[in-house]
């Protein structure tokens, strides 16, 4: 891709992409994260090339691989569009009859689709799935409709248009406002004000400083922060130059724990892809404004995830705590000023800069605004990833969305927040998800 | 190992001392260890002393100072993967291959280890073989896999 000068010329590129997509085209996309991976993507993929060749639909179709739907039990998931038909726990072997019958014919397989293990009936749209339905898709939302390995899907869905509105429209102060009105709470368990975070880190005296995306997550059962870098890369990336560009740091770095090599790989390219475009490097959209990034990899400790040891790794030590104070905010990487945020954190900052402080505020309840994703996994009937504005009831994630217990038995405990959280009786579980509510009930956030 | 191979890989990041962790992690997935040679190479490529090299290679899980076997298995005992059996995978994995977790064969066919959440807990308990992931497995799969594993070297 030729470098982008002006947003101009980023939003000319976005309408010939746009020109170039028809909504009504045949489309099907697989899913291609890591668990999907796990449940045999690859030979759907290779089977799909192979029969859309041999059924002579090359051209009329489109087929993109995606990142994590957040359904993973159910994987490989395969929907087609325009009609949006998901097929769940596709085979190699089932290709050819989704070429002749749906792509051809427009017909449903139904034994394809899912079925409510409590009723019985089937769902033939990924919206009339239960679990899907009741949740608010904010963050995870693109996961499904883009390639992580493509920036031009990224720019179909709007993207790096909040970065082109932080450059061009607001000073520094300006976002750091807009991220304090909109409540934003750091995602990676603390719940700490962002924008405060983010006003510490401005004010710290000094030239050099320093933006840290934490992509640790060490506790054992979760996996949104992973779903979204595998998926959407893009929006973790844009989300950390915008925050670079309020707190006056021209370098970032994101740390990925090592069992996550899809992530590494996805991110490695939107990297790339960014950089020969003009998004990062010198004078991003000729703006003025320097920005590189640098991914680092784990290599196995859990105590990473802590933000004092994870910068200590960064530095190419032994990560091990340091006391706080001194905070990041003033001490940081390299003795420097650091921001450092959690993967879903920043990947809410382009929403909250598109659709502004007061959409944002409108979600969630009093202290908590928003939406979270939660690793929903163990005994209940529908496994995967949620995400619900805060204030969602633990039964409304645990019986609507997750189905319930399996075989109808009775419901025990629920633990959130990982091994720091806490186990929580029937008793509490009207409990309303948020940071406080949990706080309150001894457990956590997570 | 290949010094040529290693200074590559230390000049690809511009041999910087706070790269060490990379560098490491690099030299590692091309030789599946670190050899005493690679180690004293990179401590005097990146000025860093050797105490500080031993420091890292024992704190990070991921470092193994000892030769690996020719199949790596990695089984995963995060809480998801505890609680759908997590302790029949593993114990199968030494049933077949001999091999408790942490350690090598003296044949070096496999290397053994648990990890705690590969981020495909939806579909626990999961196992790693060279880098291929298994969800969902059952005792008879997981020694199918295995198998199917010290077959393919035999040819
Ligand atoms: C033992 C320990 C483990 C932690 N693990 C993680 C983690 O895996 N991911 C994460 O984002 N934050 C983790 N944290 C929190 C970080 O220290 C830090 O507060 C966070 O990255 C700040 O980002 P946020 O404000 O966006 O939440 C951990 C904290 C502690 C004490
Ligand atoms: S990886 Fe496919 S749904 Fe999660
Ligand atoms: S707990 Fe095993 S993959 Fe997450």
């Amino acid at each position: 891709m030729a470098k982008i000068t002006s947003p101009a010329e980023l939003e000319k590129l976005r309408e010939k992409i746009l020109s170039q997509r028809d909504p009504d085209k045949l489309c099907i996309t697989l899913c291609s994260g890591s668990a999907c991976h796990a449940t045999g993507c690859d030979p759907v993929a290779d089977a799909l090339a192979e029969e859309m060749e041999k059924q002579g639909v090359v051209g009329k179709v489109d087929f993109r691989r995606t990142g994590c739907h957040g359904f993973c039990e159910q994987g490989p998931i395969l929907v087609v569009y325009p009609q949006g038909i998901c097929y769940l726990k596709v085979k190699a072997e089932d290709v050819s009859e989704i070429i002749s019958a749906t792509v051809k014919g427009g017909k449903v397989i139904e034994r394809l689709l899912y079925v409510d293990p409590n009723t019985g009936e089937k769902a033939t749209l990924e919206e009339d799935i239960p679990f899907y339905k009741n949740q608010q898709r904010l963050v995870l939302g693109p996961n499904r409709k883009i390639d992580p390995k493509s920036l031009e899907d990224y720019l179909a869905v709007d993207g790096y248009q909040a970065l082109v509105k932080t450059l061009f429209e607001l000073s520094p102060e300006e976002v750091v406002g807009e991220v304090k009105n909109a409540q934003l709470r750091g995602r990676g368990g603390a719940g700490f004000p962002s924008g405060i975070k983010w006003d510490f880190a401005r004010k710290a005296p000094g030239e050099q400083k320093y933006v840290v995306v934490n992509c640790d997550e060490g506790d054992p059962g979760a996996y949104m922060d992973r779903s979204v870098m595998e998926g959407n890369p893009f929006a973790v990336l844009e989300g950390l130059m915008i925050g670079a560009y309020a707190i006056g740091a021209n370098e970032g770095y994101i740390y990925v724990r090592q069992e996550y090599p899809l992530a590494v790989a996805n991110l490695t390219i939107a990297i790339e892809q960014a950089e020969e475009a003009g998004l990062l490097g010198e004078n991003i959209l000729g703006s003025g404004f320097d920005f590189t990034v640098k991914v680092h990899r784990g290599a196995g400790a859990f105590i990473c995830g802590e933000e004092t040891s994870l910068l200590n790794s960064l530095e190419g030590k032994a990560g091990e705590p340091n006391a706080r104070p001194p905070f990041p905010a003033t001490r940081g990487l390299w003795g420097k000023p650091t921001n450092i945020n959690n993967v879903e954190t920043w990947a809410n900052i382009p929403l909250v800069i598109n659709k502004g402080a007061d959409y944002f505020t409108a979600i969630g309840t009093e202290g908590s605004k928003g939406t979270k994703i939660f690793s929903l996994v163990g005994k209940v009937n529908n496994t995967g990833l949620v995400e619900v504005p805060m204030g969602t009831t633990l039964k409304d994630i645990i019986f609507k969305i997750g189905g319930g217990v399996p075989g109808g038995k009775q419901f025990k405990a629920v633990q959130t927040g990982g091994p720091s959280g806490g186990c929580l009786p029937e008793d509490l579980l009207d409990t309303q998800v948020d940071f406080d509510e949990l706080t309150r009930a001894g457990a956590m956030m997570g | 190992m290949d010094i040529g191979k290693i200074d590559q890989i230390i000049d690809k990041h511009d041999s910087e001392a706070s790269a060490l962790i990379q560098v490491l992690l690099e030299i590692q997935s091309e030789n599946k260890w670190l050899p005493k040679e690679a180690l004293t190479r990179v401590s005097e490529k990146l000025a860093v002393p050797m105490s500080r090299i031993q420091h890292i290679t024992t704190f990070y899980k991921t470092f193994s100072l000892t030769p690996k076997g020719r199949h790596e298995v990695h089984v995963c005992v995060g809480t998801a993967c505890h609680v759908r059996g997590a302790q029949n995978i593993l114990d199968t994995v030494e049933e077949v291959t001999g091999v408790k977790p942490g350690e090598t064969d003296p044949d070096l066919n496999f290397s053994v280890e648990t990890v705690s959440c590969l981020g495909c807990c939806a579909l626990g308990p999961v196992m790693v073989v060279d880098g291929e992931y298994h969800g969902n497995v059952e005792p008879a799969e997981t020694a199918k896999v295995l198998k199917d594993c010290a077959c393919s070297q035999e040819q």
